[in-house]
């Protein structure tokens, strides 16, 4: 079970949240220019690190507000918790995976 | 000298109080280079190498595989068969499957325990009910059996399922496929291993792949924790580790990895006499031949490749087994366990070419590939051993996500399974 610190409601359990997938996709602003293999690199294909993964939440149960966690996909440690338009921040981890 | 199994083996061997059975397969050390080399030693690579050697005489052939042979999904899941998919291109290559399946223990001498005992999926609401006539409807028509069971022929067919009028979740009826079935997961893997080894392919297990070796656009072997082997091709079919092993060749792929789980319950006599799935109120569950309740439901929602799982996902799943299971309500539970599956958004597998020449992967089988094992790895030979795609897999390849004919299989196949 997860406990995830919300940005606005502190530390909660994880079914009281949604997860929303990787954080950090930006909707192309050239889409007119684009390629069918460049709309699918936006559309379909993900990082789906082995280690940190920069990644979105609701807190459906509480705030309803989304915002982004840094946490890593084998421990499900958490690195980070900051706000939707933060940039991500860059994670050390101890073991280097 | 490959022992041919039989109840004559088995006899002179009890004889000899089962101290002379030889191995099912060699262990030796990787050559230096290969034909081909498949990569990840679950039932579809190994199914993969056995069809490589069999249909198309390439025997110059390695499997590696980072653990144990079937130590991933192959040995952790429930083992549910069936072919019962709505799109036509989903039904050819289930149903091929399904096919092999029903030789597969005479082919490899192998006893893979494959039980077609019928696989009911139930509706819960009027809704769910014009879905599933559309589904039976739509299979049928591709000449896969598949049939409609009202409530009282639910009730009379599974006679432990709560169809009662005041139940939680009320049975409006069910689909049957009379074919479908569980299967014994390890048995497949090593069936297919010990078929693979015989024709000559080496095995290699507790060997890491850590990268691929490109010359100009194309794959010439891979590097190892046994060091680096050269291959002509390599066919990459490690389920939930897929973007690992695509981000090593320079790719990504549409796939995110998350845990499924699964329980089994203490052994009790025989009550169930066939798979039930319930895509509504989300589980599925048979009773193996040890008398264990196997069962499981969805996947954790958040990318993960911990082998364990979230305890709300079980909460959900006891819930739903045991108001549609009454009976199952004071039972025990032994294990719970969680393999990593490699969803895809379309819910279906990618087979064949990637933007490596001679690098071939088959992944995004997610939550349901057990049963497609035999049929993923006869398309999947094909697929390397000609370079072309076999007819099934044709429509599954890596590009229907630029030209954006997906082969939505989500509900569609009634439940993740
Ligand atoms: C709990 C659960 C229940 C399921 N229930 C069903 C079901 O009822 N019916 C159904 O049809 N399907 C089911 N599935 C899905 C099914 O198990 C999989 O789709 C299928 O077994 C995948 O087979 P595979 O051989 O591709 O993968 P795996 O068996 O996972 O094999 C992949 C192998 O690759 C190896 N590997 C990974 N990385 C490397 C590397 N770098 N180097 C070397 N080797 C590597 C792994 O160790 C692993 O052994 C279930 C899955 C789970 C987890
Ligand atoms: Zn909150």
């Amino acid at each position: 079970m997860l406990l995830i610190p919300c940005p606005f409601c502190g530390k909660r359990d994880e079914h009281e949240f949604t997860y929303a997938r990787e954080a950090h996709i930006a909707r192309p602003t050239n889409g007119e220019q684009m390629s069918d293999a460049e709309w699918a690199q936006y559309l379909f294909m993900r990082k789906n690190p082995k280690g940190v993964h920069y990644e979105r939440w609701m807190h459906a149960k509480g705030c309803r507000r989304y915002f982004n966690v840094a946490r890593d996909t084998v421990t499900h440690e958490i690195y980070a918790v900051y706000e939707m338009g933060q940039p991500a921040p860059a994670i050390e981890r101890e073991n280097g995976r | 000298m490959k022992q041919h199994y039989s109840i004559f083996t088995l006899a002179r061997n009890a004889v000899s109080y089962h101290e002379n059975w030889t191995e099912a397969w060699r262990s030796p050390d990787p050559k230096p280079a290969y034909d081909v080399i498949i990569v990840g030693g679950g039932g579809h690579g190994l199914a993969t190498a056995y069809y490589l050697a069999k249909e198309h005489g390439i025997t110059n052939v390695a499997v590696i595989e980072k653990g144990w042979l079937g130590g991933g999904n192959t040995g952790r899941n429930t083992t549910i068969v069936r072919s019962n998919y709505l799109w036509d291109e989903s039904a050819h290559l289930y149903e091929h499957s399904l096919k092999l399946w029903e030789g597969l223990s005479q082919d490899l001498n192998y006893n893979v325990m494959f039980s077609q005992r019928g696989l009911l999926s139930t509706a819960h609401t009027v809704h769910d009910m014009q879905a599933l006539r559309r589904r039976v409807y739509a299979i049928q028509l591709n000449g896969i059996d598949s049939e409609i069971l009202d409530r009282e022929q639910v009730a009379a067919y599974c006679p432990i399922l709560d169809c009662s009028p005041n139940a939680r979740y009320p049975v409006f009826g069910a689909s049957l496929q009379r074919r479908g079935g569980v299967a014994r997961h390890d048995a497949v893997a090593w069936g297919y291993a010990r078929g693979a080894d015989a024709r000559g392919i080496d095995i290699i297990q507790n060997c890491e792949v850590t990268g691929f070796k490109i010359e100009n656009g194309k794959v010439v072997g891979v590097e190892t924790t046994r060091g680096s082997i050269g291959a002509r091709k390599v066919g990459v079919v490690v389920a939930g580790h897929c973007g690992v092993l695509a981000g090593m060749a320079g790719f990504r792929l549409p796939i995110e990895s998350h845990p499924l789980q699964a329980m089994v319950s203490e052994p009790i006599k025989p009550v169930l006499n066939c798979v039930v799935m319930s895509g509504q109120v989300h589980v599925y569950v048979s009773q193996s031949d040890k008398g264990e309740l196997v069962f499981g439901a969805g996947i954790d929602t958040y990318n993960s490749y911990s082998q364990y799982g979230s305890p709300p996902v079980v909460e959900n799943m006891l819930n739903a087994l045991t108001e549609l299971f009454p009976i199952f309500g004071r039972l025990r539970f032994l294990r719970q366990w969680a393999g990593i599956v490699d969803t895809c958004p379309d819910a279906s597998p990618i087979i064949g070419k990637t933007p490596i020449e001679n690098l071939f992967f088959n992944c995004g089988w997610g939550t349901g590939g057990f049963k497609a094992t035999p049929g993923s790895g006869h398309v999947f030979a094909h697929t390397i051993a000609t370079g072309e795609p076999h007819k099934f897999a044709a429509p599954f390849a890596l590009e229907r996500f630029t030209t954006g004919y997906l082969i939505d299989e989500h509900g569609a196949a009634g439940v993740a399974h």
